[in-house]
């Protein structure tokens, strides 16, 4: 085993057995469904997978609860509000992320490799790179090996076997892990548990976001096909369109 | 007769095809959250909500997938209740020193309702187990709480209850079962029937006849499986709850220890009567978690089926039908919860509400999942489809006193010049 701190990031995001609607309204869509994405972090001594939560329920600190029933020691939640709230992205995730780990002189973060509402896959890679820390991305299985950690891989080929220096930044894929049940003595015990509320400002960290949106539309309606009867057609047609 | 052949057929091929999206989305869903209404996190603390969702998400992943295998093949699933015990739920309202939870009535009646959803007869088994560890919690001398609670609360050893016979029943105070003392042991002789898990189970609080007639003269002993002169009858063939084994046990001078008396002689009904009231919850409890899951399993059903051009869910009876089925869930869960509260302060109503919880909450959940089958159409008949379980499970109406002998305890409670 290897002592010191991990540090695994919780994101709150929208259950993936939920049914999105979409409505529009003056050409810009607004979701029916609304979903919180403050970003919690934790300490553990334990491997844990990233949380997803039904949607619905307000309170940020009750992600953090269920995390330290299972069997968290600490939580950290780091209050973003108003502005700052809307523009975080995975820039900013990191920025914060990274000063956690300094703080907490921690020898590993484990995040989760990709969210299911912005599908971002940026996060931990980002970190890494802000900390000059070794990264082993879409982890399925981690084992510690002395002051090393070999990370078994899920890559487009197949299967990649790395063996990176502590500490890291590891994100988790779906394989890495089952997640365990909290019990109910630990549900108690979380209670007494505690979680330590922090501004980015106490952790030096800017905010403000490199990116600004500038619309969001709905993709174009699909248009039918049409039908052509000979191969000359649809040359034809094609040159009308100017594709050819 | 002979038209309607190929158009038999030819449903037949057509329900073979849906049937697989049927399945699909018959299995008990854990979309708890969606219909707002019949949430049954609606009122509870935010630990309560906790222990509420290890119950639901265990009841949907290692339950429910297998819910319908047990009841085919009558199989006891020791290890799945002992992965359930590792989280706590093998002496819910055990003390913790000797490895209980210590949790309160109403965190165990949610924990129950929500452990129903996946498999009612297995759940209400664990609930009956958790029955027996609280008495010998509550009753049992030093040394037998430590010999008996932590395997019972962990699951090593199942425990089971005995207290009706086959001439005693609603009239449990005139069993026969006898026990007489010799020396440092009592003598059994009788037998008990109906007995949840009889046969399987390694320990049985049985209730026996020390002294006279009448409730006074009965007490409650701790017999271990193994014993001399413990035996059981046939495996009943039942017409649900068949993920727990139901046999008879039969004493024949079977020698128990005088230490494995729970409290004094003559105090056994007392024991087994507060027993019961604990068990009347939980009996509630999980057949509300049966009617939970038939209300969102016919709701699902509703929104999916299609005759006469449109979907169920557009027939106003169907409607009123679905929200008259809501409204008794709600009605019969405040309860529930009520009697479960009441019960953990100890108040004077206490015995009655729970009376009352269980009379109601059962009688209602039955006509919950009943109705839900008969949304279902033809399909609601197949074993494929999860609701006839839940229909068939419905023994809640009968045992841990019948709902004729709820009426009775309530009557009295009425009619009884204080």
């Amino acid at each position: 085993t290897m002592s010191g701190r991990v540090i695994v990031g919780v994101k709150r995001v929208i259950d993936y057995a939920v049914k999105v609607i979409l409505f529009c309204c003056c050409n810009r869509p607004i979701y029916v469904l609304i979903f919180y994405p403050v970003v919690t972090h934790l300490t553990l001594c334990l491997l844990a997978n990233v949380s997803q939560l039904t949607p619905g329920d307000c309170c940020t600190r009750e992600t953090i609860r269920t995390a330290l029933a299972m069997g968290a020691d600490r939580g950290i939640h780091v209050e973003v509000t108003g502005k700052d709230y809307e523009t975080l992205g995975p820039l900013q995730i990191s920025k914060i992320l990274a000063a956690l780990a300094k703080k907490e002189d921690a020898q590993l973060v484990i995040l989760g490799k990709q969210a299911i509402d912005d599908d971002c896959n940026q996060t931990g890679q980002m970190t890494a790179a802000l900390l000059d820390w070794p990264q082993g991305t879409f982890a399925s299985e981690v084992t510690l090996e002395g002051d090393k950690i070999k990370v078994v891989r899920e890559i487009d080929g197949g299967l990649e076997t790395i063996k990176i220096n502590t500490p890291a930044v590891v994100t988790a894929d779906l394989r890495l892990n089952t997640p365990r049940y909290a019990t109910l003595p630990n549900i108690m015990k979380a209670k007494k548990k505690k979680i330590a509320s922090m501004k980015p400002a106490d952790l030096g960290v800017d905010l403000t976001s490199r990116l600004e949106v500038l619309s969001v539309e709905e993709p174009p309606q699909r248009q039918a096909g049409v039908k052509v009867e000979t191969v000359a057609d649809l040359v034809a047609k094609l040159k009308e369109l100017g594709r050819i | 007769m002979a038209a309607i052949r190929p158009l038999t057929r030819i449903a037949r091929l057509c329900s073979s095809v849906c049937r697989n999206y049927y399945l699909i989305s018959n299995r008990i869903s854990q979309r708890r959250g969606i219909a707002s209404c019949i949430d049954p996190a609606l009122g509870l603390t935010d630990e309560q909500k906790e222990f509420q969702k290890v119950a639901f998400d265990f009841a949907a992943n290692e339950m429910a997938p297998h819910m319908a295998e047990w009841d085919q093949k009558e199989i006891f699933p020791v290890e799945t209740m002992r992965k359930a015990a590792q989280l706590g739920f093998g002496g819910i309202y055990v003390q913790p020193d000797v490895g209980g939870s210590g949790l309160s009535r109403l965190d165990t009646s949610v924990i129950f309702e929500a452990l129903s959803t996946g498999c009612v007869s297995t759940t209400a088994y664990i609930s009956i187990h958790n029955m027996c560890a609280w008495m010998i919690d509550t009753f049992g001398s030093k040394e037998n709480r430590e010999k008996f609670c932590p395997d019972l609360c962990s699951m090593k050893t199942f425990a089971s209850y005995c207290l009706t016979e086959p001439g005693s029943g609603s009239d449990a105070a005139s069993l026969l079962t006898s026990a007489q003392r010799k020396g440092d042991h009592y003598i059994l002789n009788g037998s008990k029937a109906f007995i949840s898990g009889g046969g399987d189970t390694d320990i049985y609080v049985v209730m026996c006849r020390t002294g006279g007639r009448g409730p006074k003269g009965i007490s409650c002993l701790v017999v271990e499986k193994g014993t001399p002169g413990l035996s059981f009858g046939k495996k009943e063939k039942k017409v649900g709850w068949n993920s727990q084994p139901t046999r008879a046990v039969i004493f024949e001078d079977c020698a128990v220890p005088v230490n494995n008396r729970l409290g004094e002689e003559g105090q056994g009904f007392n024991i087994a009567m507060k027993g019961l009231n604990g068990g009347r919850i939980n009996t509630a409890s999980c057949f509300l978690g049966a009617a939970h899951a038939s209300v969102q399993l016919a709701r699902d059903h509703l929104l999916v089926r299609k005759q006469f051009g449109e979907t169920l869910s557009n027939s106003q009876f169907l409607q009123f039908k679905l929200a008259e089925m809501a409204t008794r869930l709600v009605a019969s869960r405040l309860l529930v919860r009520e009697a479960a509260t009441a019960l953990q302060e100890n108040r004077p109503d206490a015995v009655s509400l729970c009376s009352m919880a269980k009379l109601f909450a059962t009688d209602e959940c039955f006509n919950i999942c009943n109705q839900a089958l008969q949304m279902h159409g033809g399909y609601g008949y197949l074993k494929d489809y999860a609701v006839q379980q839940f229909v068939r499970d419905r023994v809640h109406q009968i045992l841990e006193g019948t709902n004729e002998v709820m009426r009775m305890i309530i009557s009295r409670d009425l009619l009884t010049e204080s």
